[in-house]
């Protein structure tokens, strides 16, 4: 960037004959030249891309020829795809209250405890920390039956019988769900930690004085004034369960989305047709769909924001 | 940080029942949420024999399991190109999103509004939606099983960029102004002047940059073939498989791939959640 600079500072009057706006455009442009290019090429170009190529027949094998809608209507008629698309909404109208009701209540006490706050805070955050791929192996090995699950284990010691998790098609999809709710809630807590804290003790102490209850201040301050807060977390969590995929694929890698298609979320459906069916045209258009959903949420979360 | 302070105003001295009871509820509840993590590890350190010996602490503790897979020499590789990866990539955003987020934040210029929307509008696109042709793209230009494929995707971010020109927006002109007129040029500004004034943003984004290219599972899977090229999640993901019911030695695997950031967090606490706060407030 300076070497640019130096090399129109040595041609002469030209960059002295400039105004200083002038000149700060000439950087600004400057500056922006090599992200825009990576904008272009990495971001822009296949986006286009992708939507085009979700109305071809591409795969590896063969060049791409134009189908028009195909793809869809297959994706329309696939009774896998509606498998899918049931288990990730599960995946989020499960994981997304049940992490966000855990991950409230703890901040809310928390936010209230002194006493070695930040080792409990730590203690809730470090899973967070942790990568999915790595902890859906432990989670699996938990699963296991007597004597390796520990869960079993546990049950066992308690006299419940044996439950077969990751082997049912009904417990598979809440054991696969566990460990991405578990790793979330850390992040989740301190979000919510800084949103109660955003919130001006004065309100509180104005409240006590008109002696409204905890609950009531609960209700009538708390929630509303940690709506946006709320809303940031609801989609961001939202988005997280929809595009779950690492701890899926691992805590099953003889069957990744069994038994029976069970667990199988929309990106894993996306991968084993464009990585293992090499069904590329077919598995672009599977994306414009996920893309879809994400957009409507982002929607909705601009909307909600709005009416705040 | 203004906010930290707030809320010690509603902390009571007197030390009520309910308080006792809310703390243990909530130490009880955060050892559980480390329960998983302390298994791994203990298991870690245990043989074959004692892998169905529940008990936390190992009976004969011993680092076999780590100096057996850390010696067969993968792992040490995958430890190695996940670093790499991590930080060039960590790099590279730190200095290109806060370069593109100061020009937008500090310039003046027409085109500016445009560049800002068309960066912001592809936070609305999916990472999976852009793999398919990136997966094209890396095959016509032979980059796939190479470092630069698994990082080019991710060389900058929306995210960081829109989270950087916030960040800039609250730097004061009169610091850049006095330094123009001192004749620093435009480069010597951003990176003398600006940049240390928002250290705490920056930071920030390269915590939550790391941990992202740390952890990515899903590209990395499909850009890399051989197992020299592995980042750790894919490579413990194979060697895991490969184990199939020796858990001593798949925890083992875990705990390599999970301990490196759980011990940088250990010492860097304060920034971390910090930087989680800061990015979740302006985010």
């Amino acid at each position: 960037m300076t070497a640019v600079a130096q090399r129109e500072a040595a041609s002469g009057g030209l960059w002295s004959r400039m105004s200083l706006g002038q000149k700060q455009v000439i950087w600004a442009w400057g500056f922006l030249a090599v992200p825009l290019v990576f904008y272009v090429v990495i971001r822009f170009w296949p986006t286009f891309q992708a939507f085009y190529l979700s109305v071809t027949d591409w795969t590896i094998t063969k060049p791409a020829a134009f189908v028009g809608l195909e793809n869809y209507k297959r994706l329309a008629a696939d009774p896998l795809f509606w498998q899918v698309f049931r288990n990730t909404f599960l995946y989020l109208i499960l994981g997304t209250p049940i992490s966000l009701l855990i991950s409230f209540v703890v901040a809310y006490y928390l936010d209230r405890v002194r006493f070695m706050h930040s080792l409990i805070r730590a203690l809730y955050f470090l899973p967070f920390l942790t990568t999915a791929a790595a902890m859906a192996w432990v989670w699996r090995w938990f699963y296991q039956p007597v004597p390796i699950g520990v869960i079993n284990d546990i049950l066992a010691s308690f006299g419940i019988p044996q439950q077969p998790f990751l082997r049912s098609t009904s417990q598979a999809l809440p054991a696969v769900l566990a460990p991405a709710v578990w790793a979330g809630l850390g992040f989740q807590i301190i979000i919510f930690l800084a949103g109660l804290r955003a919130i001006p003790v004065t309100y509180y102490e104005a409240a006590r004085i008109d002696g409204l209850s905890e609950g009531a201040i609960l209700r009538k301050i708390t929630l509303p004034l940690l709506k946006p807060t709320l809303v940031f977390l609801v989609v961001f969590s939202s988005i997280g369960f929809l595009r779950i995929f690492d701890q899926v694929y691992n805590i099953n890698t003889n069957d990744p989305g069994g038994p029976l298609n069970s667990t199988k979320p929309l990106v894993l459906m996306i991968y084993q047709t464009a990585f293992s069916s090499y069904e590329m045209g077919y598995a672009a258009a599977q994306t414009v769909v996920l893309f879809l959903i994400l957009l409507v949420i982002s929607l909705v979360q601009l909307r909600l924001m709005r009416d705040r | 940080m203004k906010a930290a302070a707030s809320s010690q105003g509603l902390s009571m001295p007197n030390i009520r029942p309910g308080r006792i009871v809310a703390w243990t509820l909530l130490f009880i509840g955060g050892v559980i949420m480390v329960t998983p993590l302390l298994f791994m590890l203990s298991t870690s350190l245990k043989d074959a024999s004692q892998v169905y010996d529940l008990r936390v602490i190992p009976e004969a503790p011993t680092l076999d399991n780590y100096i057996e897979i850390l010696g067969d020499g993968r792992f040490t590789r995958w430890l190695l190109n996940s670093t790499l990866v991590a930080v060039i990539v960590t790099l590279s955003n730190v200095f290109f999103d806060s370069l593109v987020g100061y020009t937008l934040a500090k310039f003046r210029f027409r085109g500016r509004y445009i560049v800002f929307i068309a960066i912001l509008s592809t936070l609305m696109i999916p990472t999976e939606m852009l793999v398919l042709p990136w997966y094209l793209m890396a095959s016509q230009f032979g980059w796939i099983d190479s470092y630069w494929g698994i990082m080019f995707p991710g060389m900058m971010t929306a995210f960081g960029t829109f989270l950087m020109k916030q960040f800039f927006e609250g730097v004061p002109d009169d610091f850049l102004e006095a330094a123009r007129i001192d004749g620093l040029n435009e480069f010597t500004i951003w990176w003398k002047i600006a940049m240390p004034l928002i250290t705490p943003a920056l930071s920030a984004l390269a915590i939550f940059t790391f941990l992202g290219n740390w952890t990515a599972f899903f590209w990395p899977l499909i850009v890399t073939t051989s197992a020299e090229l592995y980042t750790l999640p894919v490579g413990l993901s194979s060697f895991a498989v490969e184990q199939s019911i020796q858990w001593e030695k798949i925890m083992t695997g875990a705990s390599i791939a999970t301990l490196p950031t759980l011990i940088i967090f250990l010492f860097l606490q304060r920034y971390i959640v910090r930087g989680v706060m800061l990015a979740g407030l302006k985010g």
